[in-house]
């Protein structure tokens, strides 16, 4: 397959079939239908094969992205998928959620001159054939004596599980909420992961031996320190995200109509609201909405709010399109689906219609001044431009503050603004504990909790004195042993290096 | 589960529950998940018993879901879900004379409080009010752990006549020494307490009742004015400092779902009971 070039590859990035943007408006199906096997093969074509390829560089859990999409254009799915997972425990999710445009694909040469190489929709393809086929990475594992904790089921919780559990450990999952995920279950809306690719890793979870336990707020019903402690826990892992979302502080804050988009979308995706009555839990949302925000949540609270039924959904944010943190992708669909956005716009009051609702929002126009420390340049309010705006909920995505019920019950250090610190094998100060995911970086994305939790899950590995079991050495002499290990120990792998 | 009824809307639900029953303190409250398609619930552990391992709920039927658990929660249901306990628990340490206030449905909750309070070597007065003699309930469990005890009633069927403050009023008169005053309520029962006490300086804690959805301090809806500051009541609560508390923003917020809960209540009494097992069928 060598002697590609960027002239012989097929020319047009293959399409992604997406539902009709005005049918998808009213529904919660999946708005990206994804590839069918043809599609994913004439994409794969597209790929180089770099021999020093810049997207692993650029992946945050380096995957081997050529090895992977070769093996699609070869016809060797369950290679792929074997590749895919080598790296990548959940590729049907990240294959959906990931921000591909500002990691692997921001950086494939094919994208100097043509659109690159669409690796996330490849994966994404892998993932769910192999959901489809049921496939799944279940090695030998040979059972070991230790218990693993982990606090928190979201992606940081999964990988660290998973993981852990491969190397035989008998894990244990608390999750506070009744049912697993974290923010892939009452953050994320089903038309952009749908609750059944959750389900399907969390049954590869379980077929691994990992134990859910739901409904269990760690720190109140026992303390980290007991797990550690009379609990009988040899490891614990905590990833229990970022938290507690932030209001604005300004006038009007506290009326009946404001809420957090963290409190929206858990009403609708894990409650499900949106099947009200037939559910119990309401959620009323008038005929106007405006979010405050324009990253991944306040998409997803505006999409939410569409498909509840509210004919003007706005969004307003204090910086333009360009500083959006939101995945490409998302934003493109918000904008197709009809949200209005009102971009270098900020909020200064929430107005009262005198009876303790929200009646609309006082705004002013901003403009952008000098770049700050992120080098993002720094929106500033053009004097006079205030303006009103009616709207019947205002919705808050501005983001969060760490959780603070295990800085309440625990001892673990924490830094100034309540994150847990953690040193760079991700050990917090309690010996035992280790820690990752948004509790400890502040919001991130899906890929850097699970790749925190691999890395937690290798740490506490070492701190077990356990090796590793991805790497199958192959048999050869029975006697040879390599760092020190006798090879015909079958399922080990090197201790790794720290 | 064991069961008890007070009256025609209130009734007592003992849950089995060991690791539970083993950490509970007074203050503290669980959610509960009556079944898959079910709202998540805040309800105050009323009591817990070690040895047995089990808490109690005591609940007033008074929408579509504490109704629905009155009808369908027997000896020997299981509930879908329930997480607990939740929030901070009271502080009862370092004080000496204690009021502790339950207004109605508050009767419940603060019990626990007495008790540790008494356990904590307080001298513990109790005042708890009811609407009239039928609806009292608890009354030798309370003089178990009071030292002085009065039960306020609204047409003085029992006890004295008037309301909580009235009773609490007496006690302040008599123990001019009280250092902290307990009240858990209605709102406007605590706001009145709150009134109460303001003008003689006397510590006043109040446990909010705002509506919440997760209890783990993630969704915000639980957000509470105390003071200049946004707390959630689910995490930094739900007992606060009742002279900082902003009770009209409180009073107005729990009101904010009135139509929906009409709607579902009126849905529910429709449809009976079938609801339950339409719903298992297609579960997801
Ligand atoms: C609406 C929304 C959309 C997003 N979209 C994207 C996207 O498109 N792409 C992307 O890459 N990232 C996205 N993100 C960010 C991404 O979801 C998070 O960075 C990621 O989920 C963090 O994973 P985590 O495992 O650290 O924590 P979480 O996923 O937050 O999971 C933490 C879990 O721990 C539980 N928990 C908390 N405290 C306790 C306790 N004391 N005891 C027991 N359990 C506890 C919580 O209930 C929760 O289930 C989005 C985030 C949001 C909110
Ligand atoms: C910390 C806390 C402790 C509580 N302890 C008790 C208790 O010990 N016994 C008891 O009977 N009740 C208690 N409540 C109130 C109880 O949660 C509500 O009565 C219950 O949720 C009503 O549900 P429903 O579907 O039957 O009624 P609905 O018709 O839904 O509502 C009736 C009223 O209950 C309140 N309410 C509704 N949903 C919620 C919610 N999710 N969270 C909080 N309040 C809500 C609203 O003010 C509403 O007006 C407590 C509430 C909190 C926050
Ligand atoms: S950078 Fe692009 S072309 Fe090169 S290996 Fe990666 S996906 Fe293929
Ligand atoms: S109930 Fe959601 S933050 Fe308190």
């Amino acid at each position: 397959m060598a002697g590609k070039t960027i002239r012989t590859i097929p020319q047009e990035r293959t399409p992604m079939p997406v539902q009709d943007c005005h049918a998808r408006g009213m529904n919660f199906a999946e708005v990206a239908l994804g590839y069918d096997e043809d599609a994913a093969r004439r994409e794969a074509e597209r790929c180089l094969l770099c021999p020093d390829p810049a997207c692993v560089k650029a992946c945050p859990v380096s995957i081997d992205i050529p090895g992977f999409i070769e093996r699609i254009s070869r016809g060797d799915f369950r290679g792929s998928y074997d590749a895919l997972a080598d790296a990548n425990l959940l590729p049907a999710i990240c294959g959906r959620v990931c921000p591909q445009e500002v990691q692997c694909e921001e950086v494939c040469p094919v994208g100097e001159t043509l659109e690159p190489v669409a690796i996330g929709r490849l994966e994404r393809w892998i993932g769910d054939h192999a959901i489809e086929q049921g496939w799944s990475t279940v090695p030998y594992i040979e059972p070991r004596r230790y218990r693993v904790g982990i606090v928190g089921s979201g992606p940081a919780g999964m990988a660290c599980a998973a993981d852990m559990a491969k190397a035989g450990c008998d894990v244990t999952i608390f999750e506070a909420l009744h049912r697993p995920g974290g923010v892939l279950r009452y953050g994320i809306p089903e038309f952009r992961l749908p609750d059944e690719v959750i389900d399907a890793e969390y049954a590869n979870l379980e077929r691994l031996g990992v134990r859910i336990a739901c409904n269990t707020l760690v720190g109140r019903l026992f303390t980290l320190e007991e797990m550690v402690g009379k609990l009988g826990f040899d490891g614990v892992f905590v990833a229990t995200g970022a938290g507690s979302p932030r209001f604005a502080g300004i006038p009007g804050d506290s009326l009946n109509g404001v809420l957090s988009a963290n409190e929206l979308l858990t009403r609708c995706n894990l409650m499900r609201a949106r099947e009200f009555p037939e559910y119990d839990t309401p959620l009323p949302l008038g005929r106007r909405v405006a979010v405050v925000g324009a990253g991944n949540t306040a998409m997803d609270a505006m999409r939410v709010s569409l498909r509840m039924g509210v004919e003007e959904v706005s969004c307003v944010y204090r910086r333009t399109r360009h500083e959006s943190p939101a995945r490409r992708e998302e934003l493109e669909h918000a904008e197709e689906e009809g949200i209005a956005f009102h971009w270098l716009t900020a909020p200064v009051e929430i107005l009262d219609d005198g009876k303790g609702n929200v009646r609309g929002m006082r705004c002013t126009r901003m403009e952008l001044g000098e770049p700050d420390r992120s080098g993002r340049r720094s929106p500033v309010p053009i004097p006079g431009s205030e303006f009103e705006f009616p709207a019947d909920i205002v919705v808050y995505a501005i983001g969060t503050n760490p959780n603070p019920v295990l800085g309440q019950t625990s001892n673990l250090k924490l830094d100034k603004r309540g994150y847990i610190e953690v040193d760079e094998h991700l050990a917090t100060s309690i010996a035992g504990i280790y820690a990752g995911g948004d509790i400890v970086t502040g919001a991130a994305t899906v890929i850097l909790a699970m790749g925190a939790g691999r890395k937690a899950a290798r740490s506490m590995k070492a701190y077990f004195g356990v090796r590793d079991t991805e790497t199958v050495y192959e048999l050869g002499d029975q006697s040879a042993t390599r760092f020190g290990i006798p090879v015909f120990e079958k399922n080990h792998t090197r201790v790794l290096a720290y | 589960m064991g069961r008890e009824d007070f009256s025609e809307t209130t009734y007592m639900l003992e849950i089995s529950d060991p690791m539970m029953a083993h950490v509970a303190r007074a203050g503290q409250f669980v959610i509960v998940v009556l079944h898959e398609r079910g709202e998540r619930v805040p309800l105050t552990i009323a009591d817990f018993d070690r040895e047995r391992g089990t808490i109690t709920l005591v609940i007033q039927a008074v929408g579509k879901t504490t109704r629905q658990m009155q009808q369908e929660c027997r000896v020997g249901t299981r509930l879908f879900g329930m997480a607990g306990p939740l929030g901070k628990p009271a502080s009862i340490g370092g004080v000496r004379k204690v009021i502790c206030v339950g207004g109605g449905l508050g009767v419940a909750p603060v019990f626990p409080q007495v008790r540790a309070f008494k356990n904590a070597g307080a001298y513990v007065i109790g005042v708890i009010g009811f609407r009239n003699k039928d609806l009292v309930f608890w009354e030798e469990k309370f003089r178990r752990y009071c030292d002085e005890m009065i039960i306020c009633s609204d047409d003085g069927s029992v006890g004295i006549k008037g309301l909580v403050t009235k009773g609490l009023e007496m006690s302040m008169d008599k123990h001019a020494d009280t250092d902290r005053v307990v009240a858990i309520g209605p709102p406007i029962m605590m706001r009145a307490c709150t009134e109460t006490t303001r003008p003689r300086k006397i510590e006043t804690i109040v446990s909010l009742n705002p509506i919440m959805v997760d209890g783990t301090g993630m969704c915000g809806g639980c957000r509470v004015r105390i003071g200049d500051d946004v707390r959630m009541a689910c995490v930094d609560g739900p007992e606060f400092d009742a002279h900082t508390v902003d009770f009209d923003d409180l009073m107005s917020r729990v009101g904010r779902f009135k139509e929906q809960e009409r709607q579902a209540l009126e849905r529910w009494t429709n449809n009976g009971c079938n609801l339950r097992t339409d719903c298992n069928r297609q579960s997801s």
